[in-house]
């Protein structure tokens, strides 16, 4: 296709796409209204019904949560895929990573980075555990909570080393939390069924609304998925830097001696 | 990010999108949505790619 055709073929097409999503803006409903009826029917019966202030948390893991457990499988499985794939890379090799050799040869990491991760580390996992734990009554949850705990552990890496990090978040406890996470939202899930007769019935006590432990299995729900998403994330984290360390060599200068 | 050619700029620039968008969220009252866009899209996504990029410029050596 010669460059006169493609750009052809570009106008064309470009010209139909801006009509149509033109067309489509101007069907728009207007700024601020809302039509379905549920939405208004949520914001209605959610606080005293399930004693979540959070309605979206409450439709993510209490009404709608079937859903939610679709979701949480597809992170468990790209997960135990993206695993798998690394991990058979990696038996092609018997090299240890560069961080774990005996004589080891690591890029230095600039003291800036060091110190800002140290710093930062401790107020991330704290506002990881906030957002995971109060999911049922401020903005967040399980997914967003264990998002930032994992990218807790990267701080780790970043402000010291790779061998560092594995000792903080070592690769069976990402897998066991990524495991027992994800049963454990599912399990949440088969108890409302036997205990309250449907899949994620809320069938535990919904206490005052604005209290920590409140919003029934909501609560139970958020812990579970902060826990498979950390789990996770962490999984995925430290197997990538696996593999780009295993592959990297000679590179960097030796690292100073440490000081334990 | 059309014009940047440089998958590491790309990565970087995806980020600050993730960001923006993320704020346009939370200016428009869904803090939720602002929360899980500003964890994956500005921190989660561009941190794989980054990854990435990492391990396939280590196997070209």
């Amino acid at each position: 296709m010669s460059d006169r055709v493609r750009m052809g073929v570009f106008a064309v097409t470009g010209v139909g796409l801006l009509a149509f999503l033109l067309w489509g803006l101007a069907g728009l409903p207007d700024f601020g209204t809302y039509r379905g009826p549920y939405g208004d029917i949520l914001n209605r019966i959610a606080v005293p019904e399930r004693s979540a202030t959070d309605v979206v948390t409450a439709v993510n893991f209490d009404y709608r949560a079937f859903d939610t457990l679709g979701e949480e499988f597809i992170l468990f499985a790209a997960v135990v895929g993206v695993t798998s794939i690394l991990r058979a890379m990696r038996g092609e090799r018997t090299r240890a990573p560069d961080d774990e050799a005996a004589g080891r040869r690591v890029p230095e990491t600039s003291l800036a980075v060091r110190v800002i991760g140290l710093g930062l580390g401790p107020p991330t996992l704290l506002i990881g555990i906030y957002i995971v734990a109060h999911g049922h009554q401020t903005p967040g949850g399980g997914f967003q909570g264990g998002v930032i705990l994992a990218t807790a552990l990267l701080l780790t890496y970043l402000s010291a080393d790779y061998a560092t990090m594995r000792r903080v978040g070592p690769t069976w406890l990402s897998e066991l939390a990524e495991g027992m996470g994800a049963a454990g939202f599912a399990l949440v899930g088969v108890a409302g069924l036997v205990a309250g007769g449907a899949f994620f019935e809320n069938f535990l006590g919904k206490g005052t609304p604005g209290e920590l432990l409140s919003a029934g299995t909501i609560l139970a729900s958020n812990f579970a998925v902060g826990l498979a998403v950390t789990g996770g994330f962490a999984l995925m984290l430290s197997e990538f830097l696996q593999q780009t360390l295993t592959r990297r060599r000679g590179r960097g200068r030796r690292p100073r001696a440490r000081r334990t | 990010m059309v014009f940047a050619r440089d998958p590491l700029r790309q990565a970087m620039l995806a980020s600050i999108y993730g960001l923006v968008l993320g704020l346009l969220f939370f200016a428009w009252q869904a803090p939720d949505v602002a929360l899980s866009q500003t964890v994956v899209g500005a921190v989660a996504l561009p941190l794989m790619i980054l990854l990435a990029l990492a391990k396939m410029r280590g196997g070209e050596e």
